[in-house]
């Protein structure tokens, strides 16, 4: 076991976690974005270099700092490490910049792109981003393709986290698809343009962070935030046939397997589940999802909730914002959060 | 005269031959490795010597090989790396091109003292013809007792491969140059693990410069303490300098390590003095990622010391006044140069070989490069001079490998010191949108 501390919050990790999963055991603000790791793929991380954080003290043996910002996400950690992530400023310049790199030859077309209101660029364009761009030149383009009947690869939106050439290498025997070229002229393709065909090529959308690689089956049907999620399941002998249903009405618009809190899909499913049962009847419905409330996605109120509650709670917390006591809460909501700060609780 | 240790033999007709090589006393250190000492005993002698990596890092060699894991049971590896694409540095062609078997036999003695049974030669594509000359003088060897089983009668082995690339500078940075001859795409890896734990295939493997294995010949000849004798402090023994620009004489020198800057520039037993009596401006003094230093400092240190070729002397005042010794390309630039124009190239070049696979170098390379394309067409803004600089500070110490700090630093470094030629190249915009303002008026 190793002792870390991330940003003055000590916590006890196996040997070996990696100082990304350190902090996501902390849990919080804390966590650094994650934009190209995945914790089911092997191998995955360190490109994208949003997750970079400081580390001040490298073990309680060697206490000397590191050199460099390293990755969070392929960094493990040691005894005694200490960390900063959102405590240092030059984390958060860092970060700033990265983001500006990610968002330079990004098209930036989030509306009329299917990812948005899902999308982790959109958020964390909103959290570190600039107002304005200080890019002035023409950003680069590439012809949108089909990879097989199902997928649409937009190339221009991709920030090649290589988290699709990973599932395609990892879930399937086949490799059938991987990365061109080099530098930014890079660019995700199958071999000469040809199919991505097996069972478990739909998992490619679910991983990409951005609105590179769309479901043609749902693509410009809904925006997501239209669409109610709903933990689904069904007996499916290729996969564990857990899903989520995006409905609208009684319509099934889309499948997508379960992400956590931190986007992440631990258990992927099949094409079969994915784009052959759209229709209610096929599933077994558990309820509906619970969304970040900070999400979009939360915005059209589909779980139901006691309205008068929710009043009330709202009347405690503006209390509790103008410097005075916080009242006891009545009956906890869904949205309330036990020590009454505006921390939201996601629930995976 | 300074002493060669590399280029001694170089003129000697037919030297590329195996009989004339062996005639001026090559493959001398393979039989005295092989039949006297113990692979310990010849890592030992590169220790004393203090010879340092020739690739551009300057690592101590002798420490590399102390690295590498000898207790795993999988085989080790030694590789060499020979896919020099530095802008400015072209000293592994020359000797590749003109002494294969020198490269050869370091080959054989550094894979003894690490225990490797097979060793790769990674080449850079574009060196198609050298590879056949390397290939030619590898057969030589293997039909000469000096590669294949049991070499010299001794119960030692190697296997020798030559690997031609397929044209990628950022096949030169070791991880990325192990992943494409495993056959993979040529991005590098994250480190740690670091080559000398899992390296090629997974197995402990060491990386050297074409340059580094050379020197491990001399050092083996004459014994590590006298290798140690030529020189300065830690920067020991002699170097190859790729000389290019505004200079009488370009070309490849073998320095002492040690010779003042000024000597280097103005002897005419090395480059010769500024061609056509122009003067000095900006010297880049270890190939094209390393800061460029104006005149004035690359004679002098900030301190007022002489400047030595060492890799000490050369990176005194660290990037402020400093530039670093690198893999040894020495561009001069004269009076007449264009700094703006200089950095575009380079800014092309990297925009051109970075990878693509971490995000600060793919979309900053290219913005670098766009900027400064504008400065040099006379579309520039005043703020780009700023902009050129936030940029390359986002890129430097964020990426996974150094191509971005060597995109980042040349950026930096001529920005800093040569300001007002690029605020001039902005101020062209205000210039020409007058004289279009003009012509509409006519």
């Amino acid at each position: 076991m190793a002792k870390v501390t991330i940003d003055g919050i000590t916590v006890e990790v196996p040997d070996g976690t990696t100082i990304l999963n350190a902090a996501r055991q902390i849990g919080g603000e804390i966590v650094p974005p994650a934009m190209c790791y995945y914790t089911s793929l092997k191998d995955s991380g360190g490109k994208c270099r949003v997750c970079l954080v400081k580390v001040t003290q490298g073990s309680a043996k060697d206490p000397r700092p590191m050199p460099k910002l390293v990755a969070s996400c392929r960094t493990t950690v040691a005894d005694g490490m200490v960390i900063e992530n959102i405590s240092s400023p030059e984390v958060l310049e860092a970060r700033k910049g990265v983001v500006e790199f990610l968002l330079i030859n990004h098209p930036l077309d989030c509306p009329i792109c299917d990812q948005a209101g899902e999308c982790d660029l959109q958020d964390l364009s909103y959290e570190h981003g600039l107002a304005d761009t200080r890019y002035e030149f023409e950003r680069r383009t590439f012809e949108k393709i089909d990879i097989g009947d199902k997928i649409k690869l937009h190339m221009t939106r991709c920030i090649l986290c290589y988290r699709c050439v990973l599932v395609a290498n990892q879930l399937t025997e086949q490799r059938v698809h991987g990365v061109l070229d080099r530098g930014d002229r890079a660019e995700i393709s199958t071999y000469i343009e040809k199919a991505v065909d097996n069972d478990f090529s739909g998992n490619m959308i679910d991983v990409c962070p951005v609105g590179a690689l769309t479901d043609r089956t749902f693509r410009f049907k809904s925006r997501v935030w239209f669409t109610k999620p709903m933990d689904a399941h069904r007996n499916c002998t290729k996969c564990c046939g857990k899903v989520v249903l995006w409905t609208k009405g009684n319509d099934v618009l889309r499948v997508t397997a379960r992400k956590d809190r931190y986007g992440e899909v631990s258990e992927f499913i099949c094409n079969e589940c994915r784009y052959e049962h759209k229709n209610l009847a096929d599933w077994v419905v558990e309820g509906p999802r619970h969304i970040n409330r900070h999400s979009v996605i939360s915005q059209n109120h589909y779980e139901k909730i006691d309205l008068l509650k929710l009043k009330k709670e709202v009347e405690r917390q503006l209390v509790f914002q103008k410097g005075k006591q916080l009242p006891p809460a009545n009956q906890s909501t869904t949205y309330s959060t036990e020590n009454g700060n505006s921390q939201t609780q996601t629930h995976a | 005269m300074g002493k060669k240790l590399l280029l001694e033999h170089i003129n000697e007709p037919g030297i590329q031959s195996f009989e004339v090589y062996r005639k001026k006393g090559g493959y001398a250190s393979v039989e005295k490795a092989l039949k006297s000492m113990k692979p310990d005993e010849v890592t030992e002698e590169v220790k004393r010597s203090g010879l340092r990596g020739r690739g551009g890092a300057g690592f101590p060699t002798g420490m590399k090989w102390t690295f590498l894991d000898r207790r795993s049971e999988k085989p080790r590896y030694l590789v060499c790396n020979a896919d020099e694409s530095e802008p400015g540095t072209f000293k592994d062609r020359y000797l590749m091109e003109h002494l294969p078997h020198l490269l050869v036999e370091g080959m054989i003695t550094s894979s003894y003292a690490l225990g490797a049974k097979t060793s790769y030669i990674y080449i850079r594509g574009e060196y198609m013809y050298i590879v056949r000359i390397l290939e030619k003088a590898i057969e030589e060897a293997y039909a000469n007792g000096f590669l294949g089983k049991n070499i010299l009668g001794t119960d030692y082995s190697l296997d020798l491969y030559v690997h031609p690339g397929a044209g990628a500078y950022i096949c030169g940075e070791e991880t990325a140059l192990l992943e494409s001859l495993e056959g993979k795409r040529g991005n590098p890896r994250l480190k740690p693990p670091f080559p000398a734990i899992a390296g090629l295939y997974a197995c402990p493997t060491v990386v050297n410069n074409v340059e580094t294995i050379a020197a491990v010949v001399p050092i083996i000849n004459i014994g590590g303490d006298e290798y140690a004798k030529i020189g300065v402090g830690k920067s020991t023994g002699t170097k190859l300098i790729s000389a290019s620009g505004h200079i009488n004489k370009p070309g490849v020198y073998e320095i002492e390590l040690g010779i003042p800057v000024e000597e280097f520039i103005f002897s005419d037993e090395y480059c010769g003095g500024i061609w056509k009596d122009r003067r000095l401006k900006a010297v880049v003094a270890g190939g094209s990622s390393v800061p460029i230093l104006p005149a004035d400092l690359i004679f002098t240190t900030a301190k007022g010391e002489p400047r030595l070729m060492t890799y000490e002397s050369l990176a005194d005042g660290g990037f402020a006044t400093g530039t670093m010794l690198g893999s040894g390309g020495f561009i001069v630039m004269d009076e007449t140069a264009s700094i703006v124009e200089n950095l575009y190239t380079f800014s092309r070049f990297y925009h051109h070989e970075s990878c693509g696979q971490c995000s600060p170098c793919r979309e900053g390379t290219g913005w670098l490069e766009k900027i400064l394309h504008r400065l040099r067409e006379g579309h520039g803004k005043k703020e780009d001079v700023d902009l050129l600089v936030s940029v390359a500070k986002n890129i430097e110490g964020k990426t996974i490998c150094p191509l971005g700090e060597a995109a980042a630093w040349p950026v930096a470094s001529a920005v800093k010191h040569f300001r007002k030629e690029f605020e001039e190249a902005a101020a062209r915009l205000q210039l020409s949108a007058v004289q279009k303002a003009e012509l509409a008026t006519h």
